[in-house]
């Protein structure tokens, strides 16, 4: 049997019957990694010796029947964005290489609390500013489907290392798209929750009114069961949402007839690739097929999200990043130059730590945020903000979810829009909306379009709205037995 | 239209040291977004609410417990140190 190509609902099952260890689970998943990784590069950090430790004490606690939840013994990767404790933590960053957190993030402890087996850290672009993962300080990731290709981003080692077997399934995070994009880039299902639904203490702040934590997983039911293990209050988190967390993954099967769907004609105007956009059309005629009625609706701000988007976003990094000053922790020019003044320390560590893309960010959230620009970019920033979330607030009211594609195209070449930030910004057209507003979506595998022979994959967004989780994850479970992808990349 | 002072003003702000050639490609980049941007002239605002955050949630309050840390460990991040204390260049120096 191929255990590293099982899925966590298969793998839990077989542990649960005793016909395979955890332990043997692990192992096969550092097998497959030792065999694909120095093809697609996902990970950071991989954690051999910690997780065979961790396999060896579930399998012990599944002996005397005390196994504490469905993912007991489950390998799992984590985007490195989330500080494990004693564990190099570096946000895919030059200027956080070598920094080790003595605290876990909630998300982290609540897995392994959970059982979990964390088998190694993901790539990221740096700070998860990106859409490639090729903004990278350690190097680009690179699509299991098409090695030439990126896997998308920010979470694109997560969504790769699912792809590719190299784990059951991963943890990311989204501020603009960075679960559900490279989630569809890569043909697997990535969540992204509600903001507040999910803590993010101990996740290294990008844009903190935006930032959520989600999964990513090779299935719709792998995703609910990683979100009702990771989700709910936390204390250390003011953000998060005090309301219950439902058992997701046991309350998938909804007779779809009657839902209604809204499909929003902004996000289907010029711009989408026809195959691209065919898939989309194909999942919503699939919805139909099982009793969905869909609707044309509006999102009439839909315009000005992007722009939104890209001024909130850099303001609330820029203000993120200033902790990085070469003094408490991270990367220092002091430690080679004593003979600098304080500012000096702070001009030359982060003029050399960042990496191009974080001071552009930097550089564009201080200017929005500076006198004299504040009322022109942030604030009427704040005020669209508003309006983008009516929008979605007005829509839901007619409609139960939203059908979008998630991204414009299939994976694009790596270094193709490595040198232009704007065209990689435009890229998150269909994604970014959604965080403004706070609303859920998921990222569901809708088929594969042919390039240069390559089958590349295409995933479709379902929107729903605050706290919609089950809903979505509900729509996208009929989704994909209705479609039923069965295909892996050959690696 | 950011000019180059422009580039050099914000840099100064965030703190941060660009080299000669950032200075120019930053400038053109920056540039394209501000462009992007230009979007959000057209849309009347006046009566809009601003929104800087969704969960509605208010005053969020917890127990104030102290949590205790091993301060070794904090501290190993640290790049210069002196036993438990951080070493930073002075602050203060003469007048020139």
């Amino acid at each position: 049997m191929n255990l590293a190509g099982l899925k966590i609902s298969e793998a839990s099952k077989l542990l649960d019957e005793r016909k395979i260890s955890s332990t043997d689970l692990v192992k096969a998943v550092f097998e497959r990694i030792n065999k694909v990784e120095p093809k697609v590069k996902a990970y950071l950090k991989i954690l051999e010796e910690s997780a065979l430790a961790s396999a060896k004490k579930s399998d012990e606690r599944r002996e005397r029947d005390k196994s504490l939840s469905k993912i007991d013994g489950i390998p799992l990767s984590i985007k490195d964005l989330l500080c494990i404790q004693n564990v190099e933590t570096t946000a895919a960053s030059n200027i956080l290489k070598g920094f080790v957190p003595s605290y876990n993030s909630t998300v982290v402890k609540r897995l392994q609390d959970a059982g979990a087996v964390i088998v190694g850290k993901t790539n990221l672009d740096a700070f998860a500013h990106g859409s490639s993962t090729e903004n990278s300080d350690f190097g680009a990731t690179h699509n299991p489907w098409d090695l030439s290709r990126v896997p998308g981003g920010s979470s694109g080692g997560s969504a790769a290392s699912v792809a590719a077997d190299e784990c059951l399934g991963s943890i990311g995070t989204d501020t603009g798209g960075s679960i559900r994009q490279p989630a569809s880039l890569c043909g697997v299902v990535g969540l992204k929750p509600t903001y507040g639904r999910v803590s993010r203490y101990g996740v290294i702040a990008m844009a903190s009114s935006l930032d959520v934590v989600g999964p990513i997983a090779k299935t719709t039911e792998d995703a609910a069961l990683l979100l009702e293990v990771i989700a709910g209050r936390d204390p250390l988190d003011a953000t998060t949402l005090d309301a219950p967390v439902p058992k997701y993954s046991q309350n998938l099967d909804k007779n779809l007839k009657g839902l209604k769907i809204g499909v929003p004609r902004e996000y289907f105007a010029a711009g989408v690739d026809k195959d691209v956009e065919e898939i989309v059309q194909q999942a919503i005629k699939k919805l139909k097929n099982l009793g969905a009625e869909a609707v044309e609706i509006s999102l009439p701000h839909t315009d000005y999200a992007l722009a939104t988007y890209y001024i909130i976003q850099p303001a609330e990094v820029s203000s993120n990043l200033s902790r990085y000053d070469g003094i408490k922790y991270g990367f220092s020019t002091l430690a080679d130059n004593k003979n600098q003044t304080l500012e000096e320390v702070y001009f030359s560590s982060r003029g050399q730590g960042f990496g191009d893309e974080a001071k552009r960010r930097i550089m564009l959230g201080t200017h929005v945020l500076s006198a004299g620009y504040y009322d022109a970019y942030y604030r009427r920033a704040l005020k669209l903000r508003t309006l983008v979330k009516e929008d979605f607030e007005k829509a839901f009211k007619k409609v139960d979810i939203i059908i979008t594609p998630v991204s414009p195209t299939p994976a694009f070449k790596i270094g193709e829009k490595s040198d232009d930030p704007l065209k990689m910004y435009l890229s998150d057209i269909y994604t970014v909306p959604v965080n403004p507003a706070g609303v859920s979506a998921i990222s569901t595998p809708g088929g594969f379009v042919k390039r240069k022979n390559k089958d590349l994959p295409v995933g479709v967004q379902i929107i729903g709205p605050v706290l919609g989780e089950q809903i979505i994850l509900q729509v996208s479970h009929q989704l994909e037995k209705a479609i039923n992808l069965n295909q892996k990349p050959k690696l | 239209m950011l000019s180059r002072d422009d580039v050099l003003a914000v840099a100064r702000l965030a703190r941060l040291k660009l080299g000669e050639k950032q200075i120019e490609k930053f400038g053109q980049q920056l540039n394209g977004v501000f462009d992007l941007f230009k979007k959000i002239d057209q849309i009347k605002l006046e009566e809009v609410g601003e929104t800087s955050q969704v969960t509605g949630l208010k005053n969020v309050l917890r127990e104030d417990k102290v949590v205790s840390f091993k301060s070794k460990k904090l501290l190993d991040n640290v790049p210069d140190r002196k036993e438990n204390l951080i070493i930073v260049p002075r602050v203060i120096t003469e007048k020139e």
